[in-house]
Parts: structure tokens; sequence; C-alpha cells
């Protein structure tokens, strides 16, 4: 179980090579990234987090899944910071015996750290920049878990 | 009256144009600040304007603005989170 907050880049590939060194007891690995994407003329997104509180709500989501899921070990990063398109924001990897296990709980990792996790984000372009919105769909996303 | 360390995200740090401060005050409850705070300075009633858009984390947890102000050391506000 792992959570980081970090400013700087990341290598999918060599965390889940970390994830699982050494390991014998895992049979799937699920992973996600999300990625900055340009939904037309964004130049860049600023992350902002709540330090502190942003690695105690990761943490939190983290302990929820792994008492919901049997899971071998599991990794949430999530950047901070100015990224621009095509730049990797966060990931997160859950490693199971089985794959609905990794699935699943990856999923609720997901779900959760989109509205319940201290960040912000504000993009910006040639218009101008905004904060973006919570939408319904990430709040309603939480109610399938409960 | 006691110190409680106050820290603003996103937009509401902007309208209240700062990250954060330290108030000296005797109000019961974060509802109770905020309207404390909205009659000191226009930003602030402005930052606080709609509070269905405001969320607010107590020592670093979820909290809602009945949360009592009692021993706590540091109240955030901030919007709804955007995270992943």
């Amino acid at each position: 179980m792992a959570i980081r907050v970090q400013r700087e880049d990341f290598d999918p590939g060599a965390e889940i090579a970390a994830l699982t060194a050494g390991r014998t007891d895992v049979g799937a690995v699920v992973t996600f990234s999300g990625l900055v994407r340009d939904t037309g003329g964004l130049a860049s997104l600023e992350l902002e987090h709540y330090p502190g509180m942003a690695e105690k709500a990761l943490a939190a989501i983290e302990a929820e899944a792994a008492a919901r899921w049997s899971l071998q070990a599991s990794l949430v990063i999530h950047r901070y910071g100015r990224l621009v398109p095509g730049e990797r924001i966060m990931m997160v990897a859950t490693a199971a015996r089985h794959r609905q296990a990794a699935f699943e709980a990856a999923e609720f990792l997901m779900d959760y750290l989109k509205s319940r996790a201290p960040f912000w984000k504000k993009e910006s372009g040639a218009e101008g920049s905004r904060w973006v919105a919570a939408t319904e769909e990430d709040t309603a996303a939480l109610d399938r878990w409960t | 009256m006691s110190a409680v360390r106050l820290r603003y995200f996103a937009w509401l740090r902007e309208r209240v144009g700062e990250s954060a401060e330290t108030v000296e005050t005797d109000a019961a409850t974060v509802r109770d600040l905020v309207a404390e705070l909205a009659g000191r300075e226009e930003r602030y009633a402005l930052a606080f304007a709609d509070l269905s858009a405001v969320r607010v984390a107590v020592d670093e947890e979820l909290a809602d603005l009945a949360a009592p102000l009692a021993g706590v050391r540091e109240v955030a506000f901030f919007p709804p989170m955007t995270g992943g």
C-alpha cells in the first residue's frame, strides 16, 4: 500500500514492476493512468492540492479499498503543479490474486479520488483560464459503492 | 478567543486573496466563523456568497459547516474537489 503526491513525472512501467517485484502471490495487476487531455485550445493545466490532507485522504481511500477487496498491493501516485496536454497526472495500480478484485478496487480508487481527494484543476488557454468544475457524474459515481 | 489557522484553495483562495491566515475568533462552529469573516470584509462575503459551492476540512479531515471549532487548529475552505 503506497501513496505518493509529487510534482515530478513517474514511470508507470517501473512502478508496476516495483509493485510486484519479488512476489509470487500476485495473479492480476490493474493500472489506470490519467493524462492531461486537450479538449481544444488547452495550453496548460495547473493542479493545486492541499499538502498534508491530500496524502491523508488518498491513504484513507486506499485503506478502504484494502478493507473491501483482497489486495496484495496497491499504489496511488498523484502529481501537482503545472502540466501540459499529454502529460501524466496520476496513476493507480492494484495487485491481487485474481482480476476481479484488482479491477474493482482500481475503479473504486478512481471514483473516490475524483471527488474525495483535495486536488483542484485550473485550465489555461487562449481564452483565459478557468477552474474545472466537479461533475454530477463524478459525485454520482460514488453511489454504486455505498 | 482562540487562534485558528485558515487555508483557502482554488477560486476561494483567489477571491479571498490569500492562501492562509491566522484569525482570532470565538465562533462556535465553522458556519459562525464564515459569518464572522463575511461580515468583516467584502472579499470574504464574495468568497462565501454561495455556501453550496464551498467544502470544508477541519484539521485536514472533511467536515461540514456545523463542525464545532473548539480545539481546532486548522480550517480549510475549497470548492468541490476534482482529483484524478
